[in-house]
This record gives C-alpha cells, structure tokens and sequence, in this order.
C-alpha cells in the first residue's frame, strides 16, 4: 500500500479515538438539554471538578484546607492516606450525585418554567461557582491524574500493522482505553435510554412536561437523575483528558470542543452527539494531515468550528436533531 | 354554591353518593401568576361511580378546575388562594401531582399531549410509572387496554406523534388507564375530533365507567354530548358555577337548551342575554 495511504489510516484511527471523546463531553450536554431544555454551560467546568475531586480523594487532600488553614490557623493538607483508584470513582461519583442534588434543590427547581435563556444564564454562573469551587476545596495548582490507565504506544498494534504493511502505526493505549470505555458508556446510557422505565420517564419528560407530570412523573427526580447522569459522563471525560494533559483549567475548555459536535449531531439526539464526535474527530486529523499543510498547518483550531458553521447555514437541526412531528 | 335546579331522582344510582362524594371541591378561588383571578368559588361535588360533567364555554375555568384538583396548576404559576379541595376527606389541592396519582385522581390533559417521540406503547407504559405491581399485571392491564382500545394495538409500535388525533385521545386515556385510577379527569375529549370518533370514544369512557367502575369528572364544552352520557352536569361561566342537576334535567331545561345546546327558535344568543339570564335566576334562587 502506498504510504499516503497507510499515513490516512493511521490518522484516521488516531481521529477516531480523539472523537470518541468529543462525543463524550457532547454527550453531556444532550443529557441535560433533551430532559430540561436547558443549555448547560457548566459542562466542562464539571469535567474538571470531576476530575480535580478525584485526584483529591485519590491522594487524600483534605478539601478546602487553605480556607480551614486561614480560619484555624492550622497546618492540613493531606490525611496521610491514599485511597485506591476505584473507591476514588466510586466515591467521586457520589460527590456527583451530590452536586446534581444541589444544583436542583438550590438553584433549577426555583426557575421552573422560566426562559431558556434565564436557566442558561443560571448555569453559566454555576459554571463560575463549580470553578471557584474546585479551587477551594482542592487548589488550583496543575494536578496529574493517574487511575492506572496504560499510556504510551500500543505495542502490538505497531507490530501486527509493520508485519502487514511494512509500516507500523502509532496509537497510543490511553486514546484506546478511553475510547473503549467511552463506547461501553455510551451504549449503557442508550440502554438504559431506552429499555428503563426511568429512561422511559425520562424521554417522556423530555417530550412532554405537563404530561409527564400528570402521569406521576416527578420532575424533580429526572432532573436530578439527568444532572447525575451528566456529572456521571463529565467525571469519565474528565478522568481520560486529565489522565492526558493533567487536571487543569484548560480541562474545562473541552466543553467548547463540544460545541460544534452538537451543531453537527443536533442538540436532542444521542446517536447524533456519537457521530457528530467521531466526524470532528476524524474529520479535524484527517484535514490537518491533507489540507493542512498547503495552508500553513494548525488547522485543527478552527476546522471543527467552520465546520459547525456550515452546518448552522445549511441544516440547522444537525444530521439527527429531531423532526419536529407536526401533525394533529 | 347554587342550588342543584331540582332533587336528584331516585332512579339515578351514581348521584346516591353526593352526600358523601368521592371528590369535593368546596369554593375554590384560582389565580394565576399572582393577579390573574381565574376561578371565583368553584364548587362542586363528584360522587363515586358516576360520570361528573362540567360544561361552559371557552374560558369559562373548566381547565383550570380539573387542574387544581389534579396540582396541575403549580406548574402553570396558578395558586389556589381560597377554599379546598378535597378527595376522600382528605385536603389535596397542596399536594404535588404524582401524590394524586398514587390516591387514585389521573388527569387527562386537553389536547391528548401524548409522548410525541414515545411508541403508543411506550406512553402507555409511562402510566404505569407509579405503581409497585409487578411485570405480570402490567402487561395484563396492558392488554386491558388493548381490549378496550384495539386500535392501539393494531399502532402500538407507531410514534404517537404520527398517530391520528383520535388515536392520540385513545392512547391518553389508555395511558391514563395504566395507572390503575379511581377517577379520570378527562378535559375535551371531543376536541378536534369528528362526531362519530366523539361518539366511539365516550362510549369506550361510558364503558369504563360501568364495566371498571371508573370515576369521571368531564370537562365538555360539547353540552349535547356530555349531557348524554353524564349522569350530572355543572355549568361554569366565567369562573363560576351558575347551574348544576341531573343531566337528563339540564337536557330538558330550556335556558340550557337555549344557551348551551342551541335549540332556541333565534338560535344561540349572545354573552350578553346569559348575563341577564344569570341575573334572572339570582333572583329566583
Ligand atoms: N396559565 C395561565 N395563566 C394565566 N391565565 C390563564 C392560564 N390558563 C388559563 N388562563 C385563563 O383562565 C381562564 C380560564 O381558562 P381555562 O380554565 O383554560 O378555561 P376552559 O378550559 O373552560 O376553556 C381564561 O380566561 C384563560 O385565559
Ligand atoms: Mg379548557
């Protein structure tokens, strides 16, 4: 085989892991929109405060311990104790699950039935508050986040892809390992969608909130289950990004990542959020590596961008957003 | 409250029970958004077994009714400020929707509001969300529905969006079903819909009523239909009960088949002459 084309493939593999990943964060945003109709700005800062929660847990930080050093005059910093990678899930999970309680109670269940624009506002203060937040509780210095994930080139796929086409191909394990846990995600959450009566309600609630009510569904529930959800997808993001390129502010910039995935994949659909993903992904690589040098490279900054924008001009709705059934 | 136009006869089973209703919403006072005063002493009285109809006009305060017995009116920014409503003896207008469904009181909403992008199967499931039974009993009750709905099986795979308007009424109710109720607020059924599905599908409620022993307080604006099926009518004017009785008995009085079932040689009268009506029968009263 040619070598440009050996190059392609490799490219479009490596396209294919980074995608799999902007789907994620995407993912997160479709939860949270499709149930409540709400355009969830914090996304990405909950990606890092996942993933900062988790690195404090993991090397038992004692949380807010400059706000409890400056009161008490006191000297904590750590409790001496590393918790193991998977408690440390479990547990950040749980903190989570929390913050999706909170968020409701506080701040969501009092703007029932205000303007979209009104709970986007509300969010993007969350977003200033859950990033002061994660300072606070566990420093804003640049955490490395390591959960035992392999790193480093996948040495077999080199060897089997050199014996075959006397090139061998450089992938690395972590793209491999998130991008298989993303998938196993991504297809618990459609199950679960789909075959559940809580996904059920969920749908329904997404369809129809006055009847949704009146069939017995509360509101307050499937809310607090989306933003869990959304929390739930934000830590797995946060978790393979950080375990990437540390546990930082910039992690919440992936969010912006997302964006143009979800005007590609249609805000409500969660197939179009996977192959919104995977088409940014391999489409920013694969441009990068063919177009890229012809017009003076770093095309991987704005390709997904424009992209987004000629979908905007040409077929708003995205590749799956939903039709819009009108019949009576 | 006004006084029913004559004694319940005694031949009329269901109104046996209006000394000790099933529901009881004694003077309501609704207002909307804090301002909006909607209902102005609501009262009326649904007794057990019986189909309850409640007729007026566009406006008159029939949705807003059925949604401060069912707390459907949280969610609209409405408050119930005066009077109470009550279901077996107990207070409900405070209670949150989900609550009601669990006491037995399911609304079926004007406008059918099915699960658009949910299978008509799937809607019919959403019903079921509250109950604790068990996977046996709810595809029997499913089947139930069916029996009584085979239109909705021949579709049950079809998004109800894609449905046609009678088969989203029939899936509502059916959705409605689900949820085992002891009573079904059902708003507009005949909306949109062509009278011989009107007629099919108050015959199915008729049949529901009697075979399942089902509970109905109906909102019509449809007078002539839902005084032939109802065994006792409310009529609301502008927030207001102005008569209530029998249905046979408003079906035979001459101001309701004058203003509400248009029967009059001048044909329907205007707004104006129901006030002038409204302020005869004060006097009467
Ligand atoms: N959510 C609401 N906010 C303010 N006013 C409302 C609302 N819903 C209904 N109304 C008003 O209350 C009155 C009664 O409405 P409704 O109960 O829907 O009457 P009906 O069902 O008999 O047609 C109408 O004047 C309507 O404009
Ligand atoms: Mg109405």
């Amino acid at each position: 085989m040619p070598d440009q084309v050996l190059f392609a493939m490799e490219v479009t593999l490596n396209g294919l892991m980074a995608g799999v990943l902007y789907s994620l964060v995407a993912l997160g945003f479709v939860l949270i929109f499709k149930a409540s109709g709400i355009f969830n700005y914090a996304q990405g800062v909950m990606a890092l405060f996942a993933a900062a929660t988790l690195v404090g847990i993991m090397d038992g930080q004692v949380p807010f311990s400059h706000l409890i050093n400056a009161i008490f005059g006191t000297d904590l910093h750590h409790f001496g104790w590393h918790v193991p990678a998977l408690l440390a899930i479990v547990l950040t999970v749980g903190v989570m699950i929390v913050l999706a309680w909170l968020v409701q109670k506080l701040v969501m269940r009092h703007l029932v039935n205000q303007e979209p624009i009104i709970l986007f506002m509300a969010t993007i203060g969350l977003a200033y508050f859950l990033e002061g937040l994660s300072d606070l509780m566990w420093g804003s210095s640049i955490k490395t986040l390591d959960v035992g994930l392999p790193q480093g080139i996948n040495d077999t796929i080199d060897r089997v892809t050199f014996d075959a086409f006397g090139y061998g191909f450089f992938i690395d394990n972590l793209d491999i390992v998130a991008a298989i846990i993303a998938a196993l995600l991504v297809i618990a959450l459609m199950a679960f969608n789909q075959y559940t009566k809580e996904g059920r309600a969920l749908r329904a609630v997404a369809d129809d909130h006055q009847a949704a009510l009146s069939v017995g569904i509360s509101l307050n529930f499937i809310w607090v289950l989306v933003w869990s959800l959304a929390g739930f997808v934000a830590l797995v993001a946060g978790m393979m990004w950080g375990a990437k390129s540390g546990v930082q502010f910039s992690l919440s910039l992936i969010a912006l990542k997302a964006l143009p995935v979800l005007m590609l994949g249609g805000f409500t659909s969660i197939p179009g959020a996977i192959v919104g993903g995977l088409i940014i992904g391999v489409g920013e690589k694969l441009f990068e590596f063919l177009i890229g040098p012809m017009v003076g490279g770093a095309t991987e900054n704005w390709f997904a961008y424009v992209l987004a924008l000629l979908f905007l001009v040409f077929r708003p709705q995205g590749l799956f957003g939903e039709k819009i059934i009108e019949r009576v | 409250m006004s006084q029913p136009l004559t004694q319940a006869r005694s031949d009329a089973a269901p109104l046996a029970g209006m000394d000790d209703p099933l529901l009881d919403v004694s003077n309501i006072e609704v207002i909307y958004n804090h301002v909006i005063l909607v209902l102005k002493g609501v009262s009326l009285k649904v007794p057990k077994g019986g189909i309850t109809a409640l007729l007026g006009g566009n406006g008159a305060g029939k949705t807003t009714t059925l949604k401060a017995i069912s707390a459907l009116l949280h969610s609209e920014r409405g408050e119930v400020t005066k009077g109470r409503v009550s279901y077996r003896g107990e207070t409900v207008h405070n209670s949150d929707p989900a609550d009601l469904v669990r006491k037995g009181v399911i609304q079926v909403m004007e406008g059918r509001h099915c699960f658009e992008h949910l299978t008509v199967e799937e809607n019919l499931l959403t019903g079921f969300y509250t109950r604790k039974a068990s996977k046996a009993e709810m595809n029997a009750d499913l089947e139930k529905v069916y029996s009584y709905f085979p239109r909705l099986k021949e579709r049950r795979k079809s998004q109800a969006g894609y449905t046609s308007g009678g088969e989203q009424q029939m899936c509502a109710i059916g959705r409605a079903m689900m949820a085992k109720p002891e009573t079904i607020l059902l708003d507009e059924p005949s909306m949109g819909l062509a009278p011989q599905l009107v007629e099919e599908i108050f015959g199915i409620v008729k049949e529901l009523n009697e075979r399942e022993g089902v509970t109905f307080l109906l909102a019509e604006q449809n007078t002539n239909v839902a005084l032939r099926f109802a065994h006792y009518g409310y009529i609301l004017e502008s927030g207001r009960v102005v008569m209530d009785g029998p249905a046979a008995e408003l079906r035979e009085n001459p101001d309701v088949k004058e203003f509400y079932l248009g029967m009059s040689d001048e044909g329907r009268k205007s707004f104006r002459d129901v006030r002038s009506y409204r302020r005869r029968k004060r006097w009467l009263s």
